[in-house]
């Protein structure tokens, strides 16, 4: 029921703050003197592509917040109904979790490093501290591969387990992410390749934009993890 | 033009068609006729709309149609005219709203002098139970559910003792006090819906779940499954009859109990040996059938079934129609058994008896029969062994000439046709999909070897 | 002059890649409307089979068991085909793949979509969906027939149709869908937002492209629920985990499974499912109000509020799901929250219907088929509509839920009304399109019959509903007593209807291919109309849309009829100082054009 009035106060925010965006209030047939045309956007002039990857994250946010809002309703289920054994076992995290995000953090750290020197065309420091970034990311990557396995051989390790369940189903989908923005990490070395031979500003620039938006979404990916470990520690 | 009068015929063949169709709700047979009366409020409104708005429309067509000359009016909007049609839009809304809460709200409030019934559903079925004079239904476990205790019932829950089990489809309920009717299901969702009620509820499996009502009249009422549980969906039906209290206390002290259900004996082989020696005459020393004497192979067969067909011989609910020809014949023989002891005996000894290859009798494409089987699995089992649980008997390598002519006789309506006889009516549902003996003879070609 | 805001000039941001070969052109094109009618071929054609499965299932119900072939199992196998493709491949494909890959672009005056490629790929993916889909139906089982709610645990035990492979490609396909679908979202909303040529403020925007964004908003916020709980259901269905999956005795055997919820799928599916009406409607809505006003020669009454509403209906349409699950056996307090809120929601969607209504009445209507067309949307959606408000009514739906009620319900508002929006939509854009005006003969019998035919299949139902007449049965035995003769004969009509509406779509489809060839060559603007798509150099519009110079917008998208004005009609594109703009008659006239207010 929480969960509902949340999305019911989310929904109305969002109706309030859209009848309030003054463009939206503007009468589009009246007369407007030619040339000064009335365009201050709550946005501003931004690439496409940094739009995009927002756009993006919004839906990555959904995908996470709904599969976290299932996660509750499946925890709480039995206990809703009155019964009174829930099914609900706590999982017991490997100490390797704690590893890997402290290397995730680090990552995240390299990245930002990176997207700084590219802003100050350092782009010798930016493609090292890519590659580092990139490294720690799969040293996560197998770390985690590493905690799956450490869960999956033990004694109680079963499919019915909701608790397990989630618990693989929350990290894998979140690896996936990570493993999705290495594929795009990949790209950038090749563009800067070209961008170098071609001694072009514009292709320059393009490489900069995409490790500033690449960096955002590892910025953004680590906030899942933190929020995804938390849970899982505290339920 | 043309647009403009279609636009009025339809909204005028729309109310027409409202006031003449000859479907309407059922006659109302519970107390929730606040329900009804939401209903024709929202009626009222929302075909006022329909009228209104649609008329208008049709006469803008035909008042603005494009004339040279004419010019459109330019009006960007209309503050005032927008705001009004608003809240007079917001009125209406309220006013279905509030009346539909307020009966809600009943809805969800159970009167205290409301009794209890449980509704069991399956694949597909139902069954029923009641508290016993503690008023409190036992606990149950779907774990614990089996060919002996269907209700899954907790042996160890005193309360449970003396809650009546009623194992077939029909429901009975007492005339005129309330009833909270407690929603249970073994496997899927179901849905229990009577539509002369009004009300209804999905049952969830692994919650319990609710709806109450007062029923007000007397009557036999259809009770349908609404929630798709998979291909016999629509062949899953129950009944309830509403009955005076003397009737409905009547009718309950009849249904067995679960102490009752626990203390039942097991058959003796020993003693069913004797009772089948007037079996064997027409049916064999093995129970192998004998198609020129009519009677099926019953060796190999779950003994589940031979006793329900038995019990339903001797009730009349098999064998009462003078077109039945062989159920006729062998109903006076289910006679001889004189009670259920005696028919779990018989059924006992069959059940000991050793198995013998049955040949094909029917010619048919396999391969179009594989596809038809696909319908018939969900209940016969993939390989046609039957299943105690959907109450579907086994089919495979029996007499399919016997099986041929039942499935004629269930199409027909010839068997399956008694109120009793739900899992015969289910089958006259299913088998109306053979549309041809063909199809038949196709089924059984495939089904038999399996 | 300084533009703070979300416009493009700039085209080099558009690094526009130009196809020479064949192949590049028409094939593996990242130009959005080659795109959008790849999209439009694809769903046509698998909408085109879901129709045939349509019309077998009325075989079914008008002449119970007098066709062998049509099973108890492949009827429930057709009826999940039937929604899932209809909802999900055609609508949501045609509306937001189809005119929005080629509407958005052209209207709001930019060259392309902002990632090309990612567009590309996104129809290539969905054909891949649809692909996956139809595979279900050669996989042994065949494909699920759990309903297109796919509601566990039945969806993936036995008894069901396809429970073993036809779920699992249903989900995978599904899944797939929903990678298109981002993919193709993410170029809408971005293209809206940022690639919008000079003087296109939002406001300024047609209505089509603010139902095609809107919807799209949803989408991208609204599927992932969809593929939260396909993931869930495949591994209960491949690995045995109990998202969904209580205690359960299938058949008598004791399964493997406990604890798990079926209600949890139910709300996400619907959490989902709700939402996704409205990317059906939503784009519908925007088209019909373009229809209606150029074939009216008006401007749509009340545009501000026509964005308001379509905005209020999308952020409502989230809080509004488990008006699905009132007979759920949901906590029934539930019922009071989400029957509140479904009944906020008609009220603006009713301030549409009167603006609609309303920018007809004193218009200058010319009945073209597009506009044939566009009333018939309002006709039926009215009738669709009012019966969600019975629906909506908590207490009301009690008896109404598992009945024809509810199929006559859906099916008007989604699978007429919309459909008309779509035939009005693809007439409308066909010169645009092709360069070529189709056969208005044609168009005009294809509309007659598909409106008042399936008007009529679908009005009867709503009354066999509130009988009691359930839904999804194979067959209504003469067992059940409160069904009268009548509702099987009625049943007979009806089929009998709906395969005359399901051949006039052959007319259409004729009439398509006929005057591809033979159609009348027209200019770039047949209908008169203000739009910017309208306004292109050539027609069909070339790659890139607009030759050397993008287009610079002066004025809102609705010029129709302004008093002063030369023609009744003033595209966008046109200066102030050339025509001057329009006046608004609720406050006191302008003295010249130069008075600019600003809100």
């Amino acid at each position: 029921m929480s969960l509902t009035a949340a999305y019911a106060a989310l929904a109305t925010g969002l109706l309030v703050w859209a009848m309030l965006v003054r463009k939206l209030r503007v009468k589009p047939w009246e007369a407007q003197l030619a040339g000064e045309v009335e365009l201050a956007s709550s946005l501003p002039a931004a690439p496409a592509a940094r739009i995009g990857l927002w756009v993006f994250l919004a839906v990555v946010t959904a995908l996470f917040g709904l599969f976290i809002s299932a996660y509750l309703m499946r925890m709480g289920h039995l206990h809703a109904e009155g019964l009174e054994m829930g099914d609900w076992r706590p999982v017991a995290e490997p100490a390797i979790l704690w590893v890997n995000t402290l290397v995730l953090i680090l990552a995240s750290v390299v990245m930002q490093w990176a997207r700084v020197a590219a802003a100050h065309s350092r782009i010798e420091r930016m493609r090292l501290a890519l590659m580092i970034g990139g490294a720690l990311t799969l040293v996560f990557l197998a770390g985690q591969i590493n905690g799956w396995r450490t869960l999956s051989a033990t004694q109680y390790a079963s499919p019915r387990d909701p608790a397990l369940a989630f618990f693989y189903v929350l990290t894998v989908v979140h690896a996936l992410h990570l493993l999705g923005g290495l594929y795009v990490w990949n790209r950038i070395f090749r563009r800067l390749g070209q961008a170098n031979r071609s001694q072009s500003p514009a292709r320059m620039a393009q490489v900069r934009l995409s490790v500033e938006l690449c960096t955002v979404y590892w910025h953004y990916l680590l906030l899942v993890w933190l929020v995804l470990f938390v849970l899982l520690l505290s339920t | 033009m043309a647009m403009a009068i279609v636009l009025v015929l339809l909204v005028v063949g729309t109310v027409a068609f409202h006031y003449f169709s000859p479907w309407w709700f059922t006659p109302l047979a519970s107390n929730w006729e606040m329900v009804d009366q939401t209903v024709d409020l929202t009626f009222w409104v929302t075909g006022a709309v329909f009228v209104v708005v649609n008329l208008f429309m049709a006469w803008t067509v035909v008042r603005y149609r494009h004339r040279a000359g004419h010019r459109a009016h330019f009006e960007p909007e209309n503050k005032k005219l927008e705001w009004w049609l608003t809240i007079l839009t917001s009125l209406g809304i309220v006013a279905m709203l509030a009346p539909g809460l307020t009966v809600w709200a009943k809805f969800v409030t159970v009167p205290d002098n409301a009794g209890v019934v449980e509704v069991l559903g399956q694949q597909w079925s139902w069954s029923y139970r009641f508290p016993g004079d503690d008023g409190k239904l036992g606990t149950t476990d779907t774990r614990l559910i089996s060919l002996d205790n269907p209700f899954g019932m907790n042996p160890q829950d005193p309360a449970g003792r003396d809650d009546r089990l009623v194992a077939g489809s029909e429901l009975r309920l007492p005339l005129d006090k309330p009833v909270r009717v407690v929603l249970r299901s073994k496997d899927v969702l179901h849905q229990f819906a009577v539509p002369q009620f009004r009300v209804k509820m999905d049952m969830v499996p692994g919650m319990i779940t609710q709806f109450w009502l007062t029923p007000t009249r007397t009557g036999r009422f259809d009770a349908l499954c609404e929630q798709l549980c998979g291909l016999p969906h629509f062949a899953m039906r129950g009944r309830v009859v509403v009955a005076e209290a003397t009737e409905f206390a009547d009718w309950l002290a009849q249904q067995p109990t679960y102490t009752q259900v626990l203390a039942q004996t097991a058959g003796d082989p020993v003693a069913g040996q004797a009772l089948y020696a007037v079996c064997s005459a027409c049916h064999g020393q093995e129970g192998e059938g004998n198609r020129e004497l009519n009677a099926p192979k019953l060796s190999g067969q779950g003994g589940w079934y031979l006793a329900k067909q038995l019990k339903a011989y001797k009730d009349g609910v098999r064998g009462n129609r003078d077109d039945d020809v062989y159920a006729k014949q062998m109903a006076p023989f289910a006679t001889t058994l004189a009670d259920d002891a005696a028919i779990r005996d018989v059924v006992a000894y069959i059940g000991s008896l050793p198995e013998r290859p049955t040949p094909a009798t029917i010619k048919g494409n396999a391969g179009r029969g594989k596809a038809l089987y696909s319908s018939c699995a969900a209940c016969h089992g993939g390989l046609g062994q039957g299943l105690w649980a959907t109450g579907a008997p086994r089919i495979s390598r029996m007499s399919d000439w016997y099986l041929a002519q039942q499935l004629r006789n269930f199409r027909q309506g010839i068997r399956g046709g008694h109120a009793q006889d739900f899992a015969g009516s289910q089958m006259a549902s299913m088998s109306k999909a053979l549309a041809d003996d063909r199809a038949i003879d196709d089924l059984l070609s495939y089904v038999h070897p399996l | 002059m300084a533009y703070v805001g979300a416009i493009a000039d700039l085209d080099h941001e558009h690094a526009l890649h130009d196809p020479q070969t064949f192949f590049r052109k028409y094939i593996w094109s990242q130009d959005h409307k080659v795109i959008a009618l790849q999209y439009m071929a694809v769903a046509i054609a698998i909408g085109l089979v879901a129709l045939t499965m349509s019309v077998l299932m009325r075989l079914q119900l008008g002449f119970p068991n007098s066709f062998s072939f049509i099973d108890p199992q492949e009827y429930y196998q057709y009826i999940t085909m039937h929604g899932m493709i209809m909802v999900i491949y055609l609508l949501t494909a045609l509306f937001l793949g189809g005119f929005g890959n080629y509407l958005i672009p052209l209207m709001c005056g930019s060259r392309d979509m902002v990632f090309p490629y990612l567009n590309m790929i996104s129809f290539w993916v969905y054909l891949l969906a649809v692909l996956v889909l139809v595979a279900g139906l050669f996989v042994p089982g065949g494909p699920t027939g759990a309903g297109w709610t796919l509601y566990p645990p039945q969806a993936i035990l036995p008894g069901t149709p396809g429970a073993t492979w036809g779920i699992l490609l249903m989900l995978a396909s599904l899944a797939i869908f929903i990678v298109a679908f981002t993919m193709g979202g993410l170029n809408y909303v971005t293209t809206v937002l940022q690639a919008r040529c000079r003087g296109m403020t939002l406001m300024r925007m047609p209505l089509s492209v603010w139902g095609i964004f809107s919807a799209s908003i949803l989408g991208l916020l609204a599927f992932p629920a969809l593929f939260v709980s396909a993931i869930m259901m495949t591994l209960d269905s491949t690995i045995g985990t109990s998202f969904f999956m209580p205690a359960i005795v299938s058949r008598g055997e004791t399964l493997d499974y406990g604890g798990g919820s079926p209600l949890l799928f139910q709300h996400l599916f619907w959490f989902f499912g709700h939402p996704e009406v409205y990317i059906v409607a939503l784009p519908a809505f925007g088209i019909v109000s373009d229809l209606l006003s150029t074939h009216a020669r008006r401007n749509i009454f009340g545009y501000r509020m026509m964005v308001w509403a379509i905005l209020a209906i999308a952020c409502l349409s989230f809080v509004v799901w488990a008006h699905h699950m009132y007979v759920s056996g949901m906590n029934p307090y539930f019922g009071f929250f989400f029957a509140t809120t479904t009944l906020i929601i008609a009220v603006p969607t009713a301030i549409k219907v009167y603006n609609w209504v309303l920018t007809l009445w004193r218009g200058d209507i010319h009945l073209t088929v597009p506009m044939l067309f566009a009333i018939g949307f309002i006709f039926t959606f009215i009738n669709g509509g009012l019966t969600g408000l019975f629906l909506g009514n908590v207490t009301v739906d009690v008896p109404l839920s598992g009945t024809y009620f509810v199929v006559a319900h859906f099916h008007m508002v989604m699978g007429v009304s919309p459909i008309l929006v779509v035939f009005g939509a693809l007439y409308h854009w066909y010169p645009k399109i092709t360069g070529r005006m189709f056969n208005e003969t044609l168009g005009k019998l294809h509309f007659w019959v598909t409106f008042v035919g399936a008007y009529s299949i679908f009005l009867p139902m709503h009354y066999m509903g509130i009988l009691g007449v359930p839904r999804r049965y194979y067959a209504y035995s003469n067992s059940i007593e409160f069904i009268p003769l009548s509702v099987q004969t009625a049943n007979q009509w009806i089929s009998v209807v709906a395969m005359i509406v399901a051949a006039t779509q052959l007319v259409f489809l004729f009439n398509v291919a006929w005057s591809f060839f033979k159609g009348q060559i027209v200019d770039g603007n047949p209908w008169r109309a203000t739009s910017l798509e309208w306004q292109t150099p050539e027609t069909p519009p070339r790659h890139g849309n607009w030759g050397p110079k993008l287009p610079v917008v002066h004025r809102w998208a609705y010029d129709y009829s302004v008093p002063g004005a030369p023609q009744d009609f003033v595209p966008q594109n046109v200066p102030a100082t050339e025509v001057p703009m329009g006046h608004d008659h609720d406050s006191a006239p302008q003295s010249s054009a130069t008075k600019g207010r600003h809100a």
